[in-house]
């Protein structure tokens, strides 16, 4: 059945080359989507055998199409992935003459995001995300703004070289463990340390090329702030944390002595991600290119959850506090994504300086704006707390604090990363300051609230956040 | 039926298009590429009943003949490239009808086709030393089998007599055609001296135990420059970008699938008895990962800087005789989850076969209706044409070895041998010559729907044969991507 969930999407695509209505197959395909999701988060252990899928598609050497929830992290996964994409694909509104390209590409990212996260052979996990970075380039270069063509041919040659690293990464841990079967990887004989060390650097900068480690971040921001909403709602919520997923699905377990000797340049790079970018974020002058910064600078904290992993892998919480954060995540900066949008249209612009005063004019707007706000500050109550409190607590668990050897690594790390969360409450609540309060401007005076249709997608993501931030449990049992 | 049968009605059907060609109507040559491209694909069908001697019926007295002994063999590879080979010239014939605008513009009166008829007769005498060239099993014959394809290609290059860039092609194709032919023979004089035949069964039986093993040496490097004319491999890459650039674009992808392919197939049979002499496999393996190396180098660097899509696509076949070589030198037998150099190259050349047509018919059609080969020539194209542009992407994307393409199955057997082999250089130059893959190829997908078209520029539309051909071309590319099982069973493994 996970077949039909990879398939419906590439399914409307192709009904919409065809010539269905663009905009209706692809909220009915996602519609759908997000269902058979639910269905699933609900019985993949029961029904194990209706979820999964295999194929084998080649006998020398043996790759199959299989598809299945190893675990439950796949299945967090998913969820993220059908919600943001119907959220996105509700609140995309394409450009008069371009309904086919862009409803299509949003469609073709789903699936490819869609499909990483349930596939259970090496080589369809690699590909179905390269499957999905292809249309987001064409967007960006396409349909973006400003400039577009400069901004995805460096997302394109980024990303494409970080893909390149991440399968010379993945080829030789395929060739370690001696299968492309992710279920049968666990069981494999241990791969000796120095190999490990080797994968691990690949592993390392491959995947972080594609979740904007600190110091390989500098595609993220602008292709954000320069993508189509749905794009950069898709990229930033879900396919991002493809990077994410694959070190905590097969750094941890599989090569963890290679983490751990990576483990003091990890470290240092993720408070790069955590300090340095949240530096950056707070001088920002337009709000997309405060909430690109942002969300790069969110995946420290997932990282720093690598890290206490890295340090420590038979520990209990880092893995579901990362894949939490994770999900939390993804849900709120899609939404902050969609919202920008909805700002820009209602006012032409994102420059901080000319807006202001906007909760006047558009109230219900500056409400949701506020609560997804302080979801990403962290704020008790939405999701994003629960995530960061438990990255936080697992660095000092146990498990990897010894109070008598005094401060590790990870500590360290930790102590330093608490002050992102002041970080961001900086900027976000200066970004929100500067754009719903104070007088109005000439462009936010008489901007359009959102209208009823708009509010769909921004509500159906805030009941998320705030029902995953009152009872974190739905989530965690999943996980456990 | 005896798989010599193949060839010798590939011959005949060439001698028929010849004589259709001259006692027929002048105004239109279509119907003569139609009948070749139809001819040859029937006997693409004859050759899945091909047989050898072993499989013969009892009584039969062919399988006696000596020509088994000496001259051809038969077996799944030869079966492999023979199809490869029909179905390359097909598609280039196919291509070719298409292209006639171009191809009357140059040769004879503007609106008159009198002079393109045998441009679809030589492409099917050059198929029929391509599919000798998948038997060859002695070195004369081999020389031979070749002559003919590169003869052919002589006259093909230069068809386009009255086009300055098409005669320029010509002549350097001629030198360093006859330099390479001269290579071999000497090649092929150092190897007869020292074992005494030219069978290469025989060879392998007595290259263990000559006299002198540098002097054999000597004679296999000479050999391995040769083919690498054929191949496209450092150190006799240097015509490609020229002739591949004024060349007529349906010759220009004849050259570099079917010669190309048709040299590795012979570079396959060439190298098997080397490889299996322990004396001489590693310096043999040596040289060929040394020009596995200088070759990706430089294809794979020299095409970043390409504002020609035609030379873009030289420099990229370059590139791509690299990594098959690379695969030749990272030498496996097939076994266990190991696919093995044979098939590897096979898998490779199938998969280049698609993605490099479908190209080339693409280039084909805006050249005819734009005149133009430039990258810039392509600008817009998403918004003029967006189905054409679509397929355009899919095979972009599959040259630069994305996956779910067949182009990325290619590229992933050919690094897994590598890496299985321990050849760390080869493969850390071979992960940067796909870096830059990725950048040169992603150009033209830029120009095509970032860039805006220039005021006044055409919609461009395939024309019928070229549009199923490209659709069935681009399908077969995806799905072999997902499902690249089936290019095995061709080889006739599983």
């Amino acid at each position: 059945m996970l077949l039909l969930i990879v398939l419906l999407p590439l399914l409307a695509f192709a009904a919409i080359l065809g010539g269905a209505k663009a905009r209706q197959t692809a909220v009915i395909a996602s519609g759908a989507n997000l269902a058979l999701g639910l269905l699933a988060a609900f019985t993949w252990k029961t029904w194990a055998n209706f979820w999964g899928f295999s194929v084998p598609v080649l006998s020398t050497p043996e790759i199959h199409l299989s598809l299945g929830f190893i675990d439950g992290m796949s299945v967090v996964m998913l969820l993220l992935s059908v919600i943001v994409a119907f959220a996105a694909l509700l609140t995309g509104h394409a450009p008069v003459g371009r309904e086919k390209l862009y409803y299509g590409s949003s469609l073709l990212i789903a699936a490819g995001a869609i499909g990483a996260f349930v596939a259970t052979d090496l080589f369809f996990f690699y590909a179905f995300h390269e499957l999905a970075l292809i249309p987001t380039f064409l967007m960006i270069g396409m349909l973006g703004r400003g400039e577009r063509k400069a901004v995805a041919w460096k997302i394109t040659i980024y990303l494409g070289f970080g893909s390149l690293v991440l399968l010379a990464g993945l080829v030789w841990l395929g060739a370690a463990v001696d299968t492309f079967d992710m279920t049968a990887m666990n069981d494999a004989a241990v791969i000796d340390p120095a190999t490990q060390k080797s994968i691990a650097a690949f592993l390392i900068v491959g995947f972080g090329i594609l979740v904007s480690l600190f110091p390989f971040h500098s595609w993220a921001a602008p292709a954000y702030a320069s993508a189509p909403a749905p794009t950069a709602m898709l990229h930033a919520g879900v396919l991002k944390k493809f990077g994410l997923y694959g070190l905590l699905r097969l750094g941890v377990p599989l090569v963890p002595e290679g983490l751990s000797a990576w483990l003091v340049p990890l470290c240092v790079l993720l408070l790069g991600n955590i300090l340095w970018v949240g530096f950056v974020t707070i001088s920002q002058k337009r709000l997309d290119g405060m909430l690109g910064n942002s969300s790069v600078m969110h995946m420290g904290y997932i990282f720093l959850a690598i890290a206490a992993l890295a340090a420590a892998p038979d520990h209990p919480w880092a893995l579901p506090a990362a894949v939490l954060l994770m999900f939390a995540h993804g849900v709120s900066i899609a939404m902050l994504f969609g919202l920008a949008d909805k700002i820009e249209r209602a006012t032409g612009t994102l420059d901080l300086d000319e807006l202001g005063g906007l909760a006047k004019s558009a109230p219900s707007l500056a409400f949701l704006f506020g609560l997804v706000g302080m979801a990403s500050i962290g704020l008790p109550g939405l999701a994003n707390f629960v995530g960061e409190v438990m990255v936080f607590i697992s660095a000092f668990h146990p498990g990897n604090y010894n109070p008598v050897a005094g401060l590790g690594p990870v500590q360290i790390t930790c102590i330093l990363a608490i002050w992102g969360v002041v970080i961001s409450a900086i900027y976000m609540l200066r970004a929100y300051r500067k754009v719903f309060q104070g007088p109005s401007g000439k462009l936010t005076e008489g901007a359009a609230d959102l209208s009823l249709g708009d509010r769909v997608p921004a509500i159906l993501l805030s009941v998320v956040l705030i029902v995953v931030g009152l009872c974190p449990n739905l989530l965690l049992s999943l996980l456990r | 039926m005896p798989a010599y049968y193949l060839e010798a009605l590939t011959v005949a059907l060439g001698l028929v298009l010849l004589m259709l060609e001259a006692f027929g109507p002048a105004h239109s040559k279509r119907y003569i590429g139609l009948f070749a491209a139809s001819g040859l694909a029937i006997i693409l069908v004859f050759g899945f009943f091909a047989i050898g001697p072993d499989d013969a019926r009892d009584g039969a007295t062919w399988p006696e003949w000596p020509i088994w002994e000496n001259f051809y063999a038969f077996d799944a590879m030869a079966r492999f490239y023979k199809g490869f080979a029909l179905v390359c010239t097909i598609l280039v014939i196919l291509m070719a009808i298409d292209f006639r605008s171009v191809l009357s513009r140059f040769t004879d009166e503007p609106g008159s086709e009198s002079g393109t008829g045998e441009f679809f007769a030589l492409p099917v005498f050059a198929c029929a030393g391509m599919m000798w060239m998948a038997s060859a099993k002695d070195l004369a014959g081999a020389f031979v089998a070749l002559e003919l394809v590169t003869i052919t290609f002589y006259v093909l290059v230069a068809y386009l007599r009255r086009n300055v860039g098409s005669l320029e092609a010509g002549v350097k194709y001629l030198i360093l055609g006859a330099l390479s032919t001269g290579f071999l023979v000497y090649g092929i004089a150092w190897i007869y001296g020292t074992t005494g035949t030219m069978n290469l069964e025989a060879i392998a039986a007595r290259a263990g135990s000559v006299e002198s093993p540098t002097a054999l040496l000597f004679g296999i490097a000479l050999v391995l420059v040769a083919l690498g004319f054929k191949i496209g491999a450092v150190p006799m890459q240097m015509w490609i970008p020229d002739v591949y650039q004024g060349a007529p674009t349906p010759t220009t992808a004849f050259l570099s699938v079917g010669s190309k392919a048709a040299g590795f197939v012979l570079l396959l049979r060439f190298l098997e008895p080397f490889l299996g002499v322990d004396s001489l496999r590693g310096p043999v393996l040596t040289l060929l990962l040394l020009v596995a190396i200088a070759t990706l180098l430089f294809g794979n660097l020299a095409a970043l800087g390409q504002t020609n899509f035609k030379r873009l696509l030289a420099y990229s076949s370059i590139a791509n005789a690299g990594f098959i070589v690379l695969a030749l030198a990272a030498w496996s037998e097939k076994g266990g989850a190991d696919p093995g150099s044979k098939s590897t190259v096979g898998f490779y050349l199938a998969t280049y076969l698609l993605m490099t047509l479908a190209a080339f018919f693409i280039l084909a059609q805006v050249r005819a209706q734009e005149g133009s080969d430039e990258i810039a020539a392509f600008d817009g194209l998403g918004k003029r044409s967006p189905v054409l542009a679509g397929l355009m992407t899919v095979i972009m994307a599959a040259l630069a070895g994305v996956p779910l393409t067949a182009g990325f199955i290619g590229k992933f057997f050919v690094f897994s041998l590598a890496v299985r082999a321990g050849l760390w250089w080869g493969v850390g130059i071979a992960f940067i010559g796909a870096a830059a893959g990725f950048y040169y190829y992603f150009k033209l997908i830029r120009a095509m729907w970032w860039n805006e078209a220039p005021s006044g520029a055409a919609v461009v539309e395939l024309p019928k044969v070229s549009h199923i051909s490209v659709f069935a071309l681009t399908t077969a590319i995806v799905v072999l991507g997902v499902w690249p099982q089936p290019v095995l069973w061709l080889m006739g493994g599983g």
